[in-house]
């Protein structure tokens, strides 16, 4: 089978200044793949090389077997959809509107969307569960729903990879775990999706494979259960971690999770 | 028997919220007796304080159905019959009194065989003097106020207007050359619209970089182009003979429609419908463009042809305005602002509104130009004298709920 995605040996750099070098990767279909890394370890910028935004200075990015560099704007946009982490809303457009805007791939330059859009968009709306806010103005809704009515519009896109830049970084616990829980059964129904993150935690729960980045390299790639360890973690953030295990009274699941550990605290007591 | 709750909840979201509710109550009445009917009714009107307004809950519930798509066609009857209206007091009025029903014989005999029974002095008074200067001020107005619009939503920023580009300064220098050098009035015209067109270039080109236009880019570019010119223009002013040509180059960057001719009117016209066309047929575009370019290219849009677009047409159109009329400020930025009070921000709606509403603030502020006294008043001095109170009133009364 071919692989939605393939990163071949890929590098970017800006000018002089080396950001990622040698990262290769394969995502399969329905696959949710979390990229987790510091700030500022690249992964921002390896999404939008694998959107097309940035060009590789090495390697080569396939998309089902089919050279990135060598598609359309259009024909990207068809195939990969990006939910952005900085988005900043100035114009009320109604949400329906903003979902709408998921449709300019499929429709020509100077073409408008027709009711086939409006329907495709509304489905994208119903599908992450927001259909209730269509007519609400975009900049008056919260930011978890803004993220939704987003994912939404990235589904209108119709495309078969869905790349998110943190899509819970500004959300609140409850609807960090609604976006992941959203996402997750989003590739169930057979998308693709990379997203970046900063939440471990949130890792462990809902990918089906795990990307370690630090100083422009994968550190480790693969399940979440052998991938996150206090090693692996401790190596690409640069201090301690703890994975602990719980069973959940209520389910009788095992639980993992990890936490920093308070250095600072223990030095105090110690003292 | 009646939750009402249900049916009011999240009622301040407006129109639509309203017509679920009526829907619900309507359900609700239809197999109920009239007695409920009433008081259902009577229980939601108090909410209607709540809501924008804009239905109207009047006694027969009915009536309500639709309310939102009665709404948007009330507003599109408006706003093609406002011109209209205005075009025609725009005829008789002035200092040589027609009356209305002159006008139009007058015009209707151009097209129609109608026995004169009017002065001949009337008749050109109307169509010589009045129509070129009335469609003159209505394109004007509309061309500036839909550039206004396609900045505001292409730089993601309400404080934009046409001229952002350097545009206005460009061809302001260039006539003030022009009126110094004592070239006529034709070259005037082409002086300030090929220096206009030259500074839009001058700050796209300073704007690039690593084959993009960032938006930031060019409005910094802008302002740096406009400032060179006005430095330009204030060393014309300040070489200019001080009894002659001073007045001419001041009077000129104070913009006037004195000037309308036929001629005029003929040259600015197509141009201005050329862009204002491109404009609408992009509109679409520029909502997605409006919510940053890097997102607009995840969508497949290609922002650089895009921008291409929308500053040839805009700039074309500001160019041919500004060198007909000379400097008229304000109106392209504030005429976008009252046009997305009235339909929203989708520029669908967006563009064409303000083509109609720029179109009679214009010719209105220009009416008053030529009537309030004897003498003319420069129409720059009034589109922002007017205009900005009458923009500080909107503000204040909508709270800035419209952005």
């Amino acid at each position: 089978m071919v692989a939605s995605i393939r990163l071949e040996n890929t590098a970017f750099s800006y000018g002089e200044k080396e950001v990622f070098l040698g990262i290769s990767l394969e995502v399969h279909k329905g696959e949710m793949v979390s990229i987790l890394g510091s700030n500022g370890c690249g992964k921002t910028t390896l999404l939008r090389c694998i959107q097309g935004e940035l060009r590789l200075k090495q390697g080569r990015v396939l998309l089902e077997g089919k050279n990135l560099s060598s598609m359309t704007p259009v024909e990207r946009a068809r195939k990969i959809g990006m939910v952005f982490q900085e988005h900043s809303a100035l114009f009320p457009y109604p949400v329906l509107e903003v979902v709408r805007m998921g449709r300019a791939p499929h429709l020509g330059f100077f073409a408008r969307p027709g009711a086939r859009d409006t329907n495709i968009s509304e489905h994208a709306l119903e599908r992450v569960g927001v259909l209730h806010l269509r007519d609400k103005a975009y900049t008056q809704i919260s930011g978890g729903e803004r993220q939704l009515v987003l994912i939404a519009r990235t589904l209108a896109q119709e495309p078969e990879i869905m790349l998110l830049d943190e899509p819970t970084s500004h959300l609140d616990f409850k609807n960090q775990v609604l976006v992941l829980k959203i996402m997750e059964r989003l590739s169930k129904e057979g998308l693709s999706i990379v997203m970046t993150s900063h939440y471990p935690n949130h890792a462990f729960l809902f990918s089906s494979r795990i990307a370690l980045m630090a100083h422009g390299k994968f550190h480790a790639v693969g399940n979440p259960d052998e991938v996150i360890s206090p090693e692996n973690l401790g190596a690409i953030y640069g201090m301690e971690v703890r994975i602990l295990t719980a069973n959940d009274p209520e389910s009788g699941d095992i639980i993992k999770f990890c936490v920093p550990v308070r250095k600072d605290q223990a030095e105090l007591t110690h003292n | 028997m009646i939750q009402l709750g249900k049916y009011c909840r999240g009622f301040r979201g407006g129109p639509s919220d309203m017509r679920e509710v009526t829907d619900g109550i309507r359900e609700r009445a239809g197999d109920d007796s009239l007695g409920t009917q009433t008081r259902l009714r009577d229980q939601t009107l108090p909410y209607r304080a709540v809501g924008r307004g804009d239905v109207s809950l009047s006694p027969t519930l009915v009536m309500v159905e639709n309310s939102e798509q009665t709404m948007t066609k009330r507003k599109i009857i408006v706003l093609i019959f406002l011109p209209v209206l205005v075009f025609y007091v725009s005829l008789f009025l002035g200092r040589y009194t027609i009356s209305p029903l002159d006008v139009v014989q007058i015009l209707l005999s151009k097209i129609f065989p109608v026995e004169p029974t009017w002065p001949k002095t009337m008749e050109v008074v109307v169509c010589t003097v009045r129509l070129p200067r009335v469609l003159l001020a209505m394109v004007v107005g509309a061309g500036l106020s839909i550039s206004g619009a396609s900045f505001q939503g292409m730089f993601r920023n309400p404080l934009v207007s046409p001229d952002i580009l350097g545009v206005s300064a460009a061809a302001g220098f260039g006539a003030a050359m022009a009126i110094l050098l004592s070239l006529d009035s034709t070259m005037i015209r082409i002086f300030a619209l090929v220096f206009g067109l030259a500074g839009v270039a001058m700050t796209y080109s300073v704007s690039r970089v690593y084959k993009t236009t960032p938006v930031l880019m060019l409005v910094l570019s802008g302002v740096v182009v406009a400032a060179f010119f006005s430095a330009l223009i204030g060393a014309t002013k300040y070489v200019a003979d001080p009894y002659e040509k001073l007045p001419a180059i001041t009077f000129w960057l104070m913009g006037s429609l004195n000037l309308s001719s036929i001629n005029n009117l003929l040259s600015t016209v197509p141009v201005i419908a050329l862009g204002s066309v491109g404009l609408l047929l992009v509109s679409w575009k520029i909502n997605i463009l409006s919510m940053g370019d890097e997102e607009a290219r995840s969508l497949g849009v290609n922002t650089e042809v895009l921008k291409g677009v929308i500053i040839v047409c805009a700039t074309m159109i500001t160019a041919s305005a500004v060198c007909v009329t000379g400097l008229i400020g304000w109106v392209g930025l504030i005429i976008p602002h009252i046009a997305r009070m009235f339909v929203g921000p989708d520029h669908r709606r967006l563009l064409p509104a303000s083509l109609s509403i720029g179109a009679c603030y214009l010719l209105a502020i220009d009416d008053l130009a030529r009537t309030a006294t004897s003498a003319e008043i420069p129409l720059g001095i009034l589109t922002a004298g007017i205009g900005a109170p009458f923009f500080a009133y909107l503000i204040r009364k909508t709270k800035g709920a419209w952005t």
